[in-house]
């Protein structure tokens, strides 16, 4: 699915990943873990296409194509999603609005028909439900005065309608309680299958209760400093980060 | 007088371009001589039958204009306009003697308004595609109107404005010139010496106008300035929703546009004015394209009445325009709400008046601008607070976006206020279209400027919200359309 | 009243070759070329018209159809009154109807620091001035300025080395005295070095009743990471001429707070024009303005960001009261490669009294396109429903309305970053609101 090699990647002149290398097969689910600073958030703009990063050395392979080679709306229809961190708010925008223009760009290009209003609004329905979003959140201006935990969840709705193959989640789990941490866990859980392949990005290991990873991938310094299962993460949260790194 | 079939050539290779509605309409014309003077405005006059006290107006607003100098205060550059090098009538040869109803009119004039989206054809309307009643100006005059006989049964008179002048002398004469006099400025002054056509509309007291009433300005004609006049009265308590489009060929040169607008609202009366201007903008490199000049003004002189100004300006490359409210009745409302896109050459100052005379008026404006390519964006205000405006009430947005390093957007707004129970408010930004919002759109695979767009139309919405359903839409379009090239 | 349609500029303009052999400098040729250039430009302009766009909401004609005399020719100087502003024990100036009082005054600063009037710095230093005075005031294109810049003398000359930082306020005190109907144009001149630091504060203050033409214009040079405080109150004779202007050059990382005070004079504008000629400057100019009886103040100011990473904040308060006028203007200029300014502006404006006036003009004129521009506008009186809240618990309108008048200004006031000063002006500021209640 995805072959990270040596990656090197400068931010305003300075270089934040430092020759890192992970390897994604088909189905499997990987969390990155890290001490703030790491590099974590860059790898996942990165991959998802964003200017200003400088990409200085290394590859990316992509299901077999350089995905370098790939703007970020044309990684975003090869099934590239990056769930944010920090999902942007668009005043003015509803966001059934932006829904039905993101699922049409990416139907158009995987050769599906687009879906007219009533269809479409069938399928968001039907999805934002396991998701407890209700109609109401749908019709206001994306992300605006949204809660954090809505903003999270709406980026998880976003996900199941956009169907990607690859998920990259960059601290999902932050800001969220209990109860939403659950239903979006349960979210990117039903997404889950053997063509569909998983990147975590998380600080704490909370998440991995929920989404139990295949691997466990410590970060720091601007690159990956310890493989392992999912045991590893467990030993990170009762170690902590600076023995890990230090050792590693 | 054909035009000459290079213009034609020159035109059909422009055609290709973005600007849909830039085909040039092969028809027979009668026109003025060139160049302006005493004479072409007799001629004008003559053609039109008017009758004496209508010339002499005409003729002192000439006489004033020559005496005047063009406004230099906007924020639009330009070079000097020759005022004899340009046509002031022109109509298709057909209309010489008007037709009597739309079978009349050139199949030719039919098949242009097809083609711009605007069908004349009643049928088309009553089988349900809108509920609108049309004007049509083409050039110089009105071609053809739409829905008469059904306005007429609800007592609203609704056509050109030469019709209103032979039909309605009276109330062409008690109202024209009365809100914007034919000394007010430059081009007020200009239209009203040469003005050639315009819709006109009256809304008896106590009437709900049954459908909405709708102007298509077209120019056409090479080298034609366009002048047109339009005049709307709402007797007590009407209520009246107009909207005016406008398209033009896609020429070379500069063609001038300088229209005057009078609304007059009595008491209880509501007039809600909506613009769609899409007149050619010029090419890329900022040749050709319409400098449109224009003053548009209403009189909220009834108490509790209400004027409401919505324009979506994106065509032109020059825009001057201030459509303003005078609130004189008490408890009368001025709104202005507007988006100006300005893209690549295309200079825009526009803006709005709202002067307070009454007790307890209120008004609000909104205005978005949007600045991309190398153009200039001015938003240009006043808000007027009179020493009896007693309560009154004014609150101002004014927001600019800009999208490439070689615009300009500026916001001039003047507030003045002389009596103290009233209040004003007033706020301004100035940012670019947010990098994180066209980063977020692109990861879920929308292009660029449909992002563009989409973000732009979000920051438009309070404004396009305010445009009739069926206008709505075509505005979103055109936000869309307009901002073409600028991202990338 | 008598047909004398060029009063002041015909009395000027007759009086300049009899006077300039007078002016401090006199024998500098760069100098005289520059006033007589200067007076060359008056004698076009004139003082400005309504319609001139800047000047729309400020009507000089009385002051032009004026009886005041041109400046006197000689030197001596009328002794400062006591009772004059005192804001600690810094180095001080003390000018009387704008010629130096020395023997009130005390100008030693620590080394590295000098402070004197613009004669004896013309006088011992001409070379440091040849190259600065009148770069930064447009007077080939105003009226005002070019006046000033004809009969310019003494005000003073501020100078700071590279490094050094005078802690201590320096005070400037320009009292228009017993002199009445005279006029003076003083120029001052601050320049700071790299990384010097400063706080002035001007008073600019009459005799009762006495009518005047006060005419300060003020150059600021400063270097790369100066950092300067000007603090200004005009509290004027109430039948004074006052047309102040401020003009400034900050260099990369400077930092510049200036506050100015307004309530007296018949007439007063308060013009500052900054530019923002390096990265990361910082930009704070505020101020608030208290008008009574037919006094009109204008407030003018422009920041024009040439370069980027700028920060500029703006709070600009009035308080109208009778038939007082309050004028308020502020542009930012953001060119193109300013990208990343930054820039806020706020001006506010409450109409006490039923024929009070206030006009306002802020204005925004951007070209480049990173950039956070705002600014935000309001006129109007003061709020009812919180005077009615005070009111019902037992406070009568006229405290419930100083109350909340003080409430109004509070925010800017609090911009003063200097102590003293910030003390000083709130208790003014409180006085005039004081009086505001006494005579209503």
């Amino acid at each position: 699915m995805l072959q990270i090699k040596d990656l090197h990647v400068t931010v305003d002149g300075k270089e934040i990943l430092k020759g890192l290398s992970l390897d994604i097969g088909d189905g499997e689910v990987h969390a990155i873990m890290g001490p703030n600073g790491s590099g974590k958030s860059t790898l996942s703009y990165v991959l998802a296409g964003r200017e200003g990063y400088e990409v200085t050395g290394g590859t990316v392979r992509y299901r077999d194509q350089d995905l370098f080679t790939l703007n970020a709306e044309e990684r975003a229809r090869e099934g590239v999603f990056l769930a944010f961190q920090y999902p942007v708010e668009i005043p003015g925008v509803p966001t059934a609005t932006f829904l039905k223009t993101a699922v049409n760009a990416v139907r158009r290009h995987r050769g599906e028909a687009e879906l007219d209003a009533m269809d479409f609004l069938k399928f968001v329905r039907a999805r934002a439900k396991e998701l407890e979003i209700g109609d109401d959140m749908i019709k206001r201006f994306l992300n605006v005065g949204f809660s954090g935990g809505e903003k999270k969840r709406a980026e998880i709705l976003q996900m199941a309608l956009l169907e990607p193959t690859l998920m990259v989640l960059d601290e999902t789990d932050s800001g969220l309680d209990i109860d939403a941490l659950r239903i979006v866990s349960e979210g990117i859980n039903r997404m889950r299958g053997p063509d569909r392949s998983t990147l975590m990005i998380t600080h704490y290991q909370r998440l991995l209760n929920y989404v139990v990873p295949d691997h466990v991938h410590v970060m720091a310094g601007g690159r990956i400093v310890r493989s392992g299962g999912k045991e590893l993460a467990l030993e990170l949260e009762e170690k902590g980060y600076a023995d890990i790194a230090s050792a590693a | 007088m054909a035009v000459s079939a290079d213009t034609v050539q020159q035109v059909a290779s422009l055609a290709e371009q973005k600007y849909k509605y830039g085909f040039f309409t092969d028809i027979d014309h009668v026109q003025a001589p060139k160049g302006l003077s005493e004479d072409i405005v007799r001629f004008i006059s003559a053609k039109k039958g008017e009758p004496e006290w209508l010339l002499e107006w005409r003729l002192r607003a000439y006489r004033h204009w020559l005496e005047m100098k063009e406004p230099d205060w906007a924020r639009v550059d330009f070079p000097k306009i020759d005022y004899q090098d340009l046509y002031y009538y022109s109509a298709p040869k057909s209309k010489d003697d008007g037709p009597k109803s739309l079978d009349e009119v050139d199949p030719e004039l039919l098949k242009t308004y097809e083609k711009l989206g605007i069908p004349l054809s009643e049928q088309e309307v009553l089988a349900g595609v809108r509920n609108v009643a049309i004007d049509a100006v083409f050039d110089s005059v009105s071609v053809a109107t739409t829905f008469k006989a059904r306005l007429e049964k609800e007592g609203v008179i609704f056509g050109s404005f030469s019709d209103a002048v032979k039909n309605h002398p009276e109330l062409v004469r008690k109202y024209l010139g009365s809100v914007v006099p034919p000394t007010d400025n430059y081009f007020a002054a200009l239209n009203s010496a040469v003005f050639s056509d315009g819709s006109f509309a009256y809304i008896p007291k106590g009437v709900r106008c049954p459908m909405e009433l709708s102007t298509y300005f077209r120019i056409n004609a090479a080298q034609t300035g366009q002048f047109e006049r339009t005049l709307i009265i709402a007797e007590e308590g009407a209520y009246v929703s107009y909207l005016e489009g406008c398209t033009a060929p896609m020429r070379d040169e500069n063609q001038l546009h300088a229209a005057v607008v009078e609304l007059v609202a009595l008491d209880d009366a509501e007039i809600k004015y909506s613009t769609v201007q899409n007149w050619y903008p010029g090419d890329a490199d900022g040749v050709g394209g319409i400098y449109n000049f224009v003053t548009k003004r209403g009189a909220c002189r009834g108490r509790n009445s209400k004027i409401s100004w919505t324009q979506v300006e994106t065509g032109s490359a020059i825009t001057w325009k201030y459509p303003s409210c005078i609130l004189q009745g008490d408890n009368s409302v001025g709104e202005f709400y507007s988006i100006a896109i300005t893209n690549n050459m295309q200079q825009a100052d526009t803006g709005t008046k709202m002067i307070h005379l009454g007790r307890n008026t209120r008004s609000r404006i909104i205005s978005k601008g949007i600045s991309a390519g190398r153009a200039q964006n001015t938003y240009r205000g006043l808000v007027r607070m009179g020493p009896k405006a007693e309560k009154a009430r004014n609150h101002t947005v004014c927001d600019s976006l800009l999208i490439g390093d070689r615009c300009g957007a500026h916001t001039v707004p003047y507030i003045e206020s002389q009596n103290a129970s009233a209040r004003v408010e007033h706020e301004a930004t100035t940012s670019k279209v947010s990098e994180d919002q066209l980063f977020y759109c692109r990861q879920r695979g929308i292009d660029e400027e449909d992002a563009l767009s989409l973000i732009v139309n979000g920051f438009c919405k309070e404004v396009l919200q305010q445009l009739p359903m069926e206008f709505a839409v075509e505005a979103q379009k055109l936000v869309g359309i307009s901002l073409e090239g600028s991202v990338g | 009243m008598t047909n004398r349609p060029e009063g002041l500029r015909a009395r000027y303009l007759a009086a300049f070759p009899k006077t300039l052999d007078a002016l401090p400098g006199a024998e500098l040729g760069w100098l005289r070329s520059l006033r007589e250039s200067a007076l060359a430009r008056f004698a076009d302009l004139d003082l400005p018209e309504p319609r001139v766009e800047d000047w729309k909401y400020t009507n000089l004609r009385p002051l032009k159809a004026s009886d005041l005399a041109v400046p006197a020719n000689d030197s001596a100087s009328a002794d400062a009154p006591s009772g004059l502003p005192r804001f600690g024990d810094g180095a001080r100036l003390v000018f009387v109807n704008g010629r130096l009082d020395a023997a009130a005054s005390s100008p030693a600063l620590p080394a590295g620091a000098r402070l004197l009037s613009l004669g004896a710095a013309l006088a011992e230093t001409p070379d440091l001035l040849e190259s600065d005075l009148g770069r930064l005031v447009p007077w080939q294109g105003e009226g005002v300025l070019a006046l000033n810049t004809a009969f310019m003398r003494d005000g003073y000359v501020l100078a700071i080395d590279p490094g050094v930082e005078i802690e201590t306020p320096i005070e400037i005190v320009f009292h228009g005295g017993a002199a009445s109907h005279a006029a003076w144009h003083v120029r001052n001149v601050i320049r700071l070095g790299e990384g010097a630091r400063a706080t002035v504060i001007e008073s600019h203050v009459g005799a009762p009743d006495a009518a005047y033409f006060s005419n300060p214009v003020t150059e600021i040079f400063a270097g790369p990471s100066s950092a300067l405080r000007h603090y200004r109150i005009q509290d004027e004779s109430i039948k004074a001429q006052h047309l102040a202007h401020v003009a400034a050059e900050l260099a990369e990382k400077a930092d510049m707070e200036s506050f100015v005070l307004t309530l007296g004079a018949a007439l007063s504008r308060n013009e500052i024009r900054v530019a923002i000629e390096g990265h990361h400057v910082e930009c704070k100019l505020n101020g608030i303005y208290l008008q009574r009886g037919t006094q009109h103040s204008d407030n003018t100011t422009v920041i024009d960001h040439k370069v980027g990473d700028g920060r500029a904040d703006e709070v600009y308060k009035g308080v109208l009261d009778d038939r007082a006028s309050g004028v308020f203007q502020g542009r930012f200029i953001v060119r193109e490669d300013a990208q990343k300014t930054d820039a806020n502006q706020q001006s506010r404006a409450i109409l006490l009294s039923p024929k009070a006036r206030a006009d306002a003009k802020p204005e925004l004129e951007i070209f480049a396109d990173d950039v956070k521009c705002s600014h935000g506008a309001t006129i109007g009186e003061l709020d009812e429903e919180p005077l009615f809240y005070l009111r019902a618990r037992g406070i009568d309108t006229d405290t419930a309305r100083a109350l909340l008048v003080e409430a109004f200004l509070r925010d800017a006031i609090e911009k003063i970053t200097c102590e003293p000063v910030r003390e000083a002006f709130g208790k003014r500021v409180e006085d005039w609101i004081r009086a505001e209640k006494e005579g209503s």
